[in-house]
């Protein structure tokens, strides 16, 4: 990269330049598929101008070490989340309901295959 | 640029990212309301419980870990620097790969860092705005010259072991997007730490000129890696707040003791000695006893007076300014496929 600068823009957009604010990147989530069969993952997020550049960007942060063979990236803001204030009105009612799981039940020895 | 958001306010928070969703304005809290949540707060990270963006933190807490993190983050990239001066130069291809490798490693730390610090919301070009200016800090080891290859084996040796160091505690820090990061970072990071001493002991079994060279990189880097774990206990005045958000697990003296311990056989193994007339093993306390530390070389440094402040600043400075057609031709490339796809829908 270095020598092919034009100098008007350099000094420009000097560091610290008070639109960089307003032109950062827009943040993706990315999701790594560790191997085939198994569900994509978040992994974390980056920067970057548009999807295909999120997922090139996701190939070289997140899988120098063969961490992934599929990757799908979101931009952060399409993702809408539960609120951590409701979450015992969320998730409370499940705690009792033990009833769910295949353990509540006893069922004699005798009967296999249960 | 303009001023950075004072910490915790919610004109902050709106730039958190997913792990942080559209955080809503919190209603203004009582005091009362405030020690209460404070309260909660701390019996859950008591409980080991992870702290996650959205949850409800004291602004002491969010602003110490925006500190911390950015700093580490600053530290990776400008980490950069000191071993990306020696790729073009490394002796043979294996180790030219290798290190460009580490090199980009490091990048893609501070990458996973900025994002875990945007998460308790500061933007990545406040962070960026701040180690441009001098803001903010980074690890004063970096401020140290490479002057030659065995420097990169002491780095990756040295440096990138107390790295370690610090970093393993990290990973069962209080705060979920940090913790996670440092879990990446450290798996990566022995890999540097190896093939640091792997250039090292090559340099150590070959001739005597090479010896004598890995021996001066040594005697180079063995006081500013102490000094990496900071300020002697009895000074340091984060420690405490940190230690309770369980933010920091060990204290600074406890994690440089075992730095020592650590690292002295590893020398012994090279064959080469620690640069400290003073190192001795105390076979009562089962540990090194080591000479005083020169913190006021320590002070001087982190002040912008080591041997290569200014010069690492006004690399990332230039490396800043250089990349800004490149950024702001993607964006106008991004804006016009945008605009395309409107107006084909349209």
């Amino acid at each position: 990269m270095s020598g092919t600068t034009p100098p008007e823009q350099v000094s420009k957009e000097g560091a610290g330049s008070s639109s960089a604010v307003s032109r950062e990147w827009p943040l993706y989530e990315v999701f790594i598929r560790a191997r085939g069969g198994l569900d994509h993952k978040h992994v974390g997020s980056l920067h970057a101008t548009d999807a295909r550049m999120a997922i090139e960007h996701a190939r070289d942060l997140y899988t120098r070490r063969q961490e992934g063979v599929s990757i799908w990236v979101v931009r952060s803001s399409d993702i809408a989340a539960s609120d951590p204030q409701e979450a015992e009105a969320l998730f409370e009612p499940a705690r009792d309901k033990v009833y769910r799981h295949p353990t509540f039940y006893d069922i004699p020895d005798e009967v296999k295959t249960l | 640029m303009g001023a950075v958001p004072a910490l915790g306010e919610p004109s902050g928070w709106s730039r958190m990212y997913t792990q942080g969703l559209d955080v809503q304005a919190a209603d203004p809290v009582s005091p009362a309301d405030e020690a209460a949540l404070e309260r909660r707060f701390q019996a859950r990270v008591d409980r080991e419980e992870k702290i996650e963006p959205k949850d409800w933190m004291p602004a002491r807490y969010r602003a110490t870990l925006i500190r911390q993190i950015s700093q580490h983050a600053h530290s990776e990239i400008v980490g950069m620097l000191p071993e990306g001066n020696w790729i073009t130069r490394a002796p043979t291809l294996k180790r030219k790969s290798i290190l460009i490798a580490k090199v980009q490693d490091e990048g893609g730390h501070g990458a996973y860092l900025y994002s875990a610090a945007e998460t308790l919301g500061i933007t990545r070009d406040q962070m960026i705005e701040q180690l441009l200016s001098g803001k903010a800090k980074y690890s004063s080891i970096f401020n140290y010259p490479t002057p030659t290859w065995a420097d990169v084996g002491a780095i990756g040796w040295l440096v990138d072991g107390a790295a370690i160091m610090n970093q393993i505690p990290l990973c069962r820090c209080s705060y979920g997007p940090y913790a996670r990061a440092m879990v990446r970072v450290c798996r990566e990071e022995s890999f540097h730490q190896r093939q640091g001493y792997d250039i090292m002991l090559q340099l150590c079994r070959g001739s005597a000129g090479q010896k004598r060279m890995a021996q001066e990189a040594l005697d180079r880097w063995w006081w500013p890696a102490l000094m990496m774990f900071g300020p002697p206990d009895a000074t340091s005045t984060h420690s405490s707040d940190s230690q309770r958000w369980k933010i920091k697990r060990f204290s600074n003296d406890e994690l440089r003791q075992k730095f020592v311990d650590f690292t002295v056989p590893q020398a012994k193994f090279l064959g080469i000695s620690v640069p400290d007339p003073e190192l001795r093993w105390n076979a009562g306390a089962q540990r090194h006893e080591f000479g005083a530390i020169d913190w006021n070389e320590f002070e001087r440094v982190l002040k912008g007076n080591g041997p290569c402040n200014v010069e690492r600043l006004a690399e990332r400075r230039r490396a800043w300014a250089q990349g800004a057609w490149v950024r702001e031709a993607a964006s106008a490339y991004a804006d016009k496929q945008r605009r395309r796809a409107e107006s084909c829908a349209a």
